[in-house]
């Protein structure tokens, strides 16, 4: 069996450290953290660093900088605690970010509450209470995975894809929620509808979301939605975490 | 303003540079040309940095015009290439008159072709880099009738060529163990080294699949995988059992175990492995990996210096008899003359 967590290296190209072998909450706010951590060390051997649902990768020149060296400098980095139980990194942006849910705009939002065992009303009102966090960014560039939700909503995907899910699209699954990037073919279940838009290649900041970030959702009607998008924002607004 | 005039051009053909880092923690990929090989080629072949932006080419290429001369380089897969009509050769640099027709044709080996120009081309730098990433929608396919502006060109030499590398056929692949290469048992790991697979149709700048037939490569023991990052030269063994081979326009994680990870001075005969083309792929240590890949960047960097002046070949001459062959100094058939140091 192997034990977590666990370093490993990738090509040549990095070194991975996993927290858990299957996603996990905790193992999630530890790659965060340990990430965090490493990061300001600013060891001249990384390049950049990312994190994924369980892990924390470090970009590194293996040609350059022998495997086994960073190995051993990022196993000292954890020992020095239990990163399960690490806070996260301070500076992380808290979101609100208004949406729509149910209706034309997020046309399965009473299905996804039926799965979970909720009515409808219930379910936005979780899901507008429960603080979210960036739990990874991927598939798309700046769509971030946020989680995670109360273990009732676990629900599957749905066996056939929804073809043409759009653009700010809040979607549930797998205790997880995802705002997408763009428009997308996709087994979860569209519950929700923003006008944020996760992907601006034009801004100074092309991505606005980082893993690690929290979002919370506030509800509004429909031809609110419709006048944000008339006026080509989002109706987001951020905090800085301390 | 330099630049190159598009007059008609392949449905496959974009600007591409190194790429762009910084971007993994946001889910983008460094992208970037597909064989850097070739991008190396060009930069010696121009004697200019690998930073220049090129023109990558997938399948066809197209009619180009410089507006002022301009040198050009061609590396990569080879196309037929004419400059006014007139055969030039591929692996070189050359001038490109003013006003005078750039034609390039068909792929005849490898997938990607590539041409440079002496300064690089000045396409709007979009997030640090000119690099076109066609799956995440930055940048755009260049189009009949686009004007490609081109940098100032620092000068030096045209009229160099390299020898013809042997990557454009399939071959021998080196790959190193990975994050999950323990997690496929050692018999997998030792079919997966004594098949020959034929490269796929299915391929992009994302991702190369290869195929062996037979019962693939999965895990049968397997637990099912949480979505972990990708390198460049990953090999993930897909739901259907048969290795797909991710390049630098991929998506950043992926939920396919991965097998093990191609050098990334090997990459390059990935991706210019024709549909069809027989691979093979063998294990070396973490350890052996950095060792040749150390020796092969020595080896890129001293391109420039392998580069020696172009001695046309008479097969390429169209107007052949206008020569005088037996009045020159120079034969014809005579291999290339050694450049020596610069």
């Amino acid at each position: 069996m192997t034990t977590f967590p666990i370093i490993r290296s990738v090509g040549l190209s990095g070194v991975l450290v996993s927290f858990a072998p299957a996603a996990s909450d905790p193992a999630n706010r530890a790659a965060i953290a340990f990430r965090g951590a490493v990061d300001a060390l600013d060891l001249p051997q990384i390049e950049e660093s990312s994190s994924t649902l369980v892990s924390a990768f470090f970009r590194v020149d293996l040609v350059t900088y022998p495997f086994a060296t960073i190995r051993d400098a990022l196993a000292d980095v954890l020992a020095e605690r239990d990163w399960l139980a690490a806070p996260l990194p301070a500076g992380r942006t808290l979101w609100t970010v208004p949406a729509v849910f149910g209706g034309d705009r997020a046309p399965q939002l009473a299905e996804a509450a039926e799965a979970a065992g909720l009515s409808a009303a219930e379910a936005v009102a979780e899901l507008t209470t429960t603080r979210l966090r960036v739990l990874t960014i991927g598939f798309a560039p700046g769509q971030p995975y946020l989680g995670t939700l109360a273990p009732h909503w676990d629900i599957p995907r749905q066996v056939g894809l929804s073809p043409n899910v759009p653009q700010g699209a809040l979607v549930a699954a797998v205790r997880q929620m995802c705002l997408f990037a763009k428009e997308t073919p996709t087994g979860w279940r569209h519950v929700g509808q923003t006008a944020f838009r996760c992907f601006q290649p034009d801004a100074e900041n092309p991505f606005p979301l980082s893993p690690g970030d929290e979002v919370q959702f506030t509800e509004i009607t429909a031809p609110e939605l419709a006048q944000l998008e008339a006026h080509g924002t989002d109706g987001a607004t951020r905090a800085v975490l301390e | 303003m330099r630049a190159l005039r598009v007059h008609t051009v392949g449905p496959g053909v974009a600007v591409q540079d190194l790429g762009r880092t910084g971007f993994l923690a946001q889910g983008l990929t460094r992208g970037g040309a597909a064989d850097l090989r070739a991008v190396a080629e060009n930069a010696a072949l121009l004697d200019q940095g690998t930073d220049c932006a090129v023109l990558e080419m997938v399948g066809v290429g197209g009619v180009f015009e410089a507006t002022e001369t301009t040198r050009i380089a061609l590396s990569g897969a080879t196309m037929a290439a004419s400059i006014d009509g007139r055969a030039v050769a591929w692996d070189a640099s050359h001038e490109l008159p003013a006003g005078a027709r750039l034609e390039l044709g068909a792929v005849r080996d490898g997938t990607y072709a590539y041409l440079g120009v002496g300064g690089g081309f000045a396409t709007p730098l979009v997030m640090g880099a000119r690099a076109t990433h066609q799956s995440t929608g930055l940048g755009a396919l260049v189009q009949a009738g686009d004007v490609l502006p081109v940098g100032a060109d620092t000068g030096g030499a045209s009229g160099l060529c390299l020898p013809r590398d042997a990557r454009f056929s399939g071959g021998t692949v080196r790959i190193v163990p990975s994050m999950q290469t323990a997690d496929f048992a050692l018999e997998i790991r030792a079919r997966f080294e004594a098949a020959t697979f034929r490269r796929d149709a299915r391929a992009n700048r994302q991702g190369v699949r290869f195929d062996a037939g037979g019962a693939g490569f999965s895990n049968p023991e397997q637990l099912s995988v949480v979505s972990e990052v990708i390198v460049p030269g990953d090999i993930q063994i897909a739901g259907d059992g048969q290795p797909f081979v991710l390049l630098a326009e991929s998506q950043t994680t992926g939920g396919y175990p991965r097998i093990g990870t191609v050098l990334p001075y090997d990459l390059p005969r990935v991706v210019q492995a024709p549909a069809g083309a027989e691979l093979r792929f063998v294990f070396v240590t973490l350890e052996e990996g950095a060792e040749i890949e150390a020796r092969a960047r020595k080896e890129w960097a001293g391109l420039r210096k392998a580069a020696t002046p172009l001695v046309r070949n008479p097969l390429e001459i169209q107007d052949l008899l206008n020569y005088r062959l037996i009045d020159g100094a120079i034969s014809a058939w005579d291999a290339p003359l050694d450049a020596g140091e610069d």
